[in-house]
């Protein structure tokens, strides 16, 4: 009895150590990209490299500004991020209704077709799509990034799932015989009722797209109008690499993410792993 | 009877709101329909589908069509198409570099990824214990990587595998005598950091995934393996492993195609152009084509790229369907 006690004490010690290790392995980048981000770069070069936060996170910061224009790829990444995400719900669940719930010659094969989209590789048709939007005069435009991305696949699929789920055909019988017309069934009885699933797409959208990277490094070849991931990159083009503005713009650009996501962690680990696990 | 059904139904929603009270009121009679409630649910259908196949026709299909088209041409982007047939691909499969990046991207994506599976694996045995404490600090300690974009895990990783002796890594392995290596430029050097930052910030992700599994094991399972004196070992093997296995087919399937699509990570790890150490297919396909106005060889590579990722994709399938069908016959 007091061996089987000590084998479980054991065990949760065990168990406990290597949480924690992987723990702090998961987390140290994290605060190590903090310390870069507030140090000099004599400190940061000097050998063994620092280990505490400086004072130099203003003056980092300030270089990161001179050389990329920071806010300005934040509020492109947020313009872009945002249009798609609205953009894929609403016309998901459009399309997601349309497939649960009315029925129309083909649709069968129609949504088959769709989830053999999924399929493809988007690399597979790169090339041309760079010369659409060439002809469209869309380089170097947000919409370049924003119409491409409203067509999406995976939605439609989720949001089919999650209305002939969630929602009684009854319920649009009665509607129906209410005189409700099909949009009015959308707009006042589906909508209501799916919000949960555009929470969860929403966040799937929002991450995809926010990290988006060759796409848009492709078409937003004006600075102007680079992301914030194309735009950090560029901070990585001087010979001589100045790694405490690196990672102050590296910094900056992951933190509002970071704090939405640490208000929202529950729907956010929820959201990904539905998203996930019902595909 | 439909007919009290129907009143009630009108009282119900009259109480909701106002608008369908003129609804209900007029139509005594049923109304002469313009159209059927099967024509309606044609076009709103249709209409309602519409923008994917819209978009899709301009983004989707016709770049997939032209892909295949321009792969037996040869284009600058700008000047006269010239038909070559297959000249295209004979170019990249006499490229060194063309294999060199298929050499990369397999064993990146082996390194990056399956080790990964694996520790997520484990992680997720340990959260799921009934001996722990603080899960949730945990989660979210071994998810927040993920939040991360790729671009900042590849720049953060890019300075902790700085070539400088002070840097990170190197002046970790200076205190065990180790020479600094320069990452970027050494064939297992550029490997290894490259798989470090994939690692990094999918674990989480992948354990996330598995422990959502492991939560939907119904206990009883475990009770009933416990009263016939099944040890740990054997109620991870023939309860908790089978159980998952939908799940890792999925995270098989997802960590195989996302390695075989690698690109940001080398092309900030060594800079625009890439190196031959690191450089992935989907970085050679980006250089040829945007780096050398070599749009027909291009073309090529993405259609190969299309054809391995087929094949990788049927590779899997049929290991699953080979585990399946043995773990079947292991427990008769």
């Amino acid at each position: 009895m007091n061996s089987e006690k000590n084998k479980l004490k054991s065990a949760k010690v065990f168990i406990y150590a290597s949480l924690i290790i992987v723990g702090l392995a998961s987390l140290f980048p994290f605060y190590w990209m903090f310390v870069m981000a507030t140090n000099p770069n004599n400190l940061i070069n000097r050998n063994p490299p620092v280990m505490t936060p400086g004072t130099e996170m203003f003056s980092n910061f300030q270089k990161v500004l001179e050389s990329i224009p920071f806010f300005q790829a934040m509020l492109n990444s947020l313009i872009v991020t945002t249009s798609i995400t609205f953009g894929v719900l609403i016309l998901c669940s459009l399309a997601g209704f349309a497939f649960a719930k009315l029925h129309f010659p083909g649709r069968t094969v129609l949504f088959v077709f769709i989830l053999g989209t999924m399929m493809i590789p988007p690399q597979l048709g790169l090339i041309p799509t760079y010369f659409i939007i060439t002809e469209l005069g869309w380089l170097s435009d947000l919409r370049a990034v924003i119409v491409p991305g409203l067509m999406n696949a995976f939605g439609i699929f989720w949001m089919r799932q999650y209305i002939s789920s969630s929602v009684p055909d009854e319920l649009i019988e009665a509607a129906r015989i209410d005189g409700c017309s099909n949009f009015r069934i959308y707009w006042n009885i589906i909508v209501p009722v799916i919000l949960p699933a555009f929470a969860t797409l929403g966040i799937i959208v929002f991450m995809a797209i926010w990290g988006d990277y060759l796409w848009p490094l492709v078409v937003l070849q004006d600075q102007s109008t680079h992301t914030i991931q194309v735009a950090l990159r560029s901070l990585m083009d001087d010979r001589v690499r100045d790694y405490g503005m690196i990672l102050s713009g590296t910094f900056w650009a992951t933190v509002p993410l970071i704090v939405v996501f640490l208000l929202f962690n529950r729907l956010f680990i929820k959201s990904i792993t539905d998203g996930a696990v019902k595909s | 009877m439909s007919n009290t059904l129907r009143k009630d139904m009108h009282t119900g929603t009259e109480k909701h709101s106002g608008e369908s009270e003129n609804n209900v009121k007029k139509p005594k009679k049923p109304k002469k329909r313009l159209f059927s409630q099967k024509q309606k649910d044609m076009a709103s259908g249709y209409l309602f589908i519409s923008p994917f196949y819209l978009l899709f026709a301009v983004f989707g299909v016709f770049p997939i069509l032209f892909s295949f088209y321009l792969a037996f041409f040869r284009w600058d982007g700008l000047g006269e198409m010239e038909f070559v047939g297959l000249n295209n691909f004979n170019i990249i499969f006499n490229d060194p570099l063309f294999w060199k990046s298929l050499y990369n991207t397999i064993i990146i994506g082996l390194m990056g990824t399956a080790p990964q599976l694996i520790v997520a694996l484990l992680l997720a045995f340990a959260l799921n214990s009934v001996l722990i404490k603080y899960k949730s600090v945990f989660r979210l300690a071994v998810f927040l990587p993920y939040v991360t974009s790729i671009v900042a895990v590849a720049i953060i990783f890019s300075v902790i595998f700085s070539n400088q002796e002070s840097g990170l890594v190197n002046s970790f392995l200076g205190l065990f005598g180790i020479d600094p290596i320069t990452w970027t430029r050494s064939e297992w050097g550029a490997k290894v950091a490259i798989s470090a930052m994939i690692f990094w910030r999918w674990v989480g992700y992948n354990t996330i995934i598995y422990l959502a599994g492991m939560q939907a094991i119904p206990n009883d399972l475990y009770e009933a393996a416990k009263i016939d004196g099944a040890t740990l070992r054997q109620q991870i093997w023939h309860i908790t492993i089978p159980m998952l296995k939908p799940f890792i087919i999925f995270t098989v399937f997802t960590a195989t195609i996302g390695a075989l699509q690698i690109f940001a990570e080398p092309h900030i790890f060594q800079g625009r152009g890439g190196r031959p150490e690191g450089i992935s297919i989907v970085l050679y396909l980006y250089r040829d084509a945007f780096g050398s106005n070599f749009f027909g060889t291009a073309s090529a590579t993405a259609i190969v790229l299309f054809f391995i990722i087929i094949i990788f994709s049927a590779a899997n399938l049929l290991l699953v369907n080979r585990i399946g069908r043995s773990g079947k016959v292991g427990e008769k």
